[in-house]
């Protein structure tokens, strides 16, 4: 019987956290309603009332509960970022996924029985880095950026006793991750500062006949025709002219998908395989977590037999942005 | 995937639409309205939140059906909107086999978009607002549709 790395769910709401909790997450993030997280959208995520339920209905099922407070304080305003820290303590979340190092440092002192992970927005891709948290602050896992080979996350879990946690799923934003700006650019607000990437209060979708244009501040992002598929109107996934040519100037929008590549992941000792999407609704995320619950647990008798199964495929292709997967850099032949 | 409450996509023919555009608007808007209200009534829906949606005009047309509501929210309630004068502050059309898949929580609302299947105009964050608060709401008992389909 093959150890499985814990699936982690993404939830946005507690119909979400249910519908991740019900079709086999093994643990479920989740973030506070304000710009400590980076899903810091309107009507999204959780207060102290559903936290709390949330919290209370997944350990009675025995999964975990980890919360996200992953953006980077603002100057003035760092207390605010404590009190959520200190508030993730006192509702009992399994664990912190922090990403700012002065956050690190104040949970370790304040908590230090408080288990913590690294998020991706810590943006360690390195095991110095991972090992570096590990003896300051005592972090137990860190998830790693979406730009690594799968040979890369091997290397690092060689040299490190820190879990390794990946993306399994999900849209992509892999330009430059915590470290990414191209909103600012265009609004003046970024994940790091704002909690949110390209915030709806800039964005314009406007139907005309035969396409559809989305705008960011007014900067055009994109237009599609009928027929063609829609994605989130970001910059880095935006079509530009470019001497003369217009294109995915950055990167076409994709989305990750791990399932071929599940035997490997799981062989070379990654402890957690992570779900994007807390900005999905629950349909999202039972229809992803049931999926690649079945996938994992077919992989729980041994890789011989695991092949990937064309309806989880077909399960997976309806519910993603653009109309291709990718196995994003873990197969990249380049570093 | 095993679903008896499977919704498949449908597509009601086009007669079904020029006919609904001569039927009265009334039933449809009355339906979702009360609907909403029951929502409200059982306090589904958060308060803080709800502000937000003061005196903002919204619509919802069923391309296939051809039928349409408009309706605003106004100190507290959900009114409906008979002769709307401007245009919507937040729109959604979709065909109706979008929107029973919506409601049955079938599908996400992203994915009907990326498959251009929904189609949001108007105000994006009064978009994402909206859908995150229905997102949200715990019903009280799944909400099952009475179709005799079968499962994929
Ligand atoms: S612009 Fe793209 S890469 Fe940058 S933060 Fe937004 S989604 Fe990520």
């Amino acid at each position: 019987m093959t150890s499985l790395p814990d699936l982690v769910c993404p939830a946005g709401s507690l119909p979400a956290l249910k519908a991740a909790v019900d079709n086999g997450a093994d643990a479920v993030y989740l973030g506070f309603r304000n710009d400590t997280n980076a899903r810091n959208f309107a009507g999204l995520n959780f207060d102290a009332k559903t936290m709390a339920e949330g919290i209370r209905y997944a350990h009675a099922k025995g999964r975990e509960v980890l919360l996200a407070i992953n953006t980077f304080p603002q100057a003035g305003r760092v207390g605010d970022w404590h009190k959520a820290v200190d508030g993730a303590v006192d509702v009992g979340a399994d664990a912190i996924i922090l990403a700012d190092v002065g956050l690190l440092d104040y949970a370790r002192r304040k908590h230090p029985q408080q288990r913590l992970h690294l998020s991706v927005q810590g943006s360690a891709t390195s095991y110095e880095a991972i090992n570096f948290c590990q003896r300051e602050f005592g972090v137990r896992r860190a998830v790693l950026p979406r730009v690594l080979t799968l040979a890369q996350v091997e290397n690092v879990i060689r040299n490190t006793t820190v879990e390794i946690e990946v993306f399994g799923f999900g849209s992509l934003c892999v330009m430059n991750e915590g470290r990414c700006w191209l909103s600012s650019y265009a609004c003046g607000e970024s994940p790091n500062t704002v909690g949110a990437c390209s915030p709806a209060k800039y964005v314009k979708w406007d139907k005309k006949p035969g396409a559809m244009e989305t705008r960011l501040n007014g900067i055009l992002i994109d237009r599609f025709g009928d027929d063609e598929p829609a994605g989130y109107p970001t910059l880095c996934k935006g079509r530009f002219e470019v001497r003369g040519e217009t294109y995915y100037a950055l990167e076409e929008p994709t989305s990750l998908n791990v399932l071929e590549i599940l035997p490997e992941i799981l062989k070379i000792g990654v402890r957690a395989i992570k779900v994007e999407g807390r900005q999905r609704s629950p349909a999202y995320v039972a229809q992803v977590t049931r999926t690649l619950r079945a996938a994992l647990d077919a992989l729980a008798g041994g890789s011989e037999r695991y092949h990937v199964r064309p309806a989880w495929q077909a399960e997976l292709a309806k519910v993603s942005e653009g109309n291709q997967a990718t196995l994003g850099a873990y197969n990249r032949p380049w570093r | 995937m095993d679903n008896a409450l499977t919704v498949p996509k449908f597509r009601l023919p086009g007669f079904v639409a020029a006919m609904g555009q001569h039927l009265p608007q009334w039933p449809h808007a009355l339906a979702l309205i009360a609907g909403l209200n029951a929502a409200l009534a059982f306090k589904l829906l958060p308060a803080g939140e709800l502000a937000t949606l003061e005196d903002k005009q919204f619509r919802v047309r069923v391309l296939d059906s051809g039928g349409e509501a408009s309706f605003t929210y106004r100190n507290g309630r959900f009114l409906p909107i008979f002769r709307p004068t401007r245009e919507p502050d937040l729109a959604f059309a979709a065909n109706l086999s979008a929107f029973l898949q919506l409601l049955a929580r079938q599908e996400d609302p992203d994915t009907l978009f990326f498959n251009r299947e929904l189609e949001i105009t108007g105000d994006t964050e009064l978009g994402l607002l909206v859908k995150n608060l229905l997102d949200a709401v715990e019903w009280p008992a799944p909400p099952r549709l009475g179709l005799p389909l079968g499962g994929r």
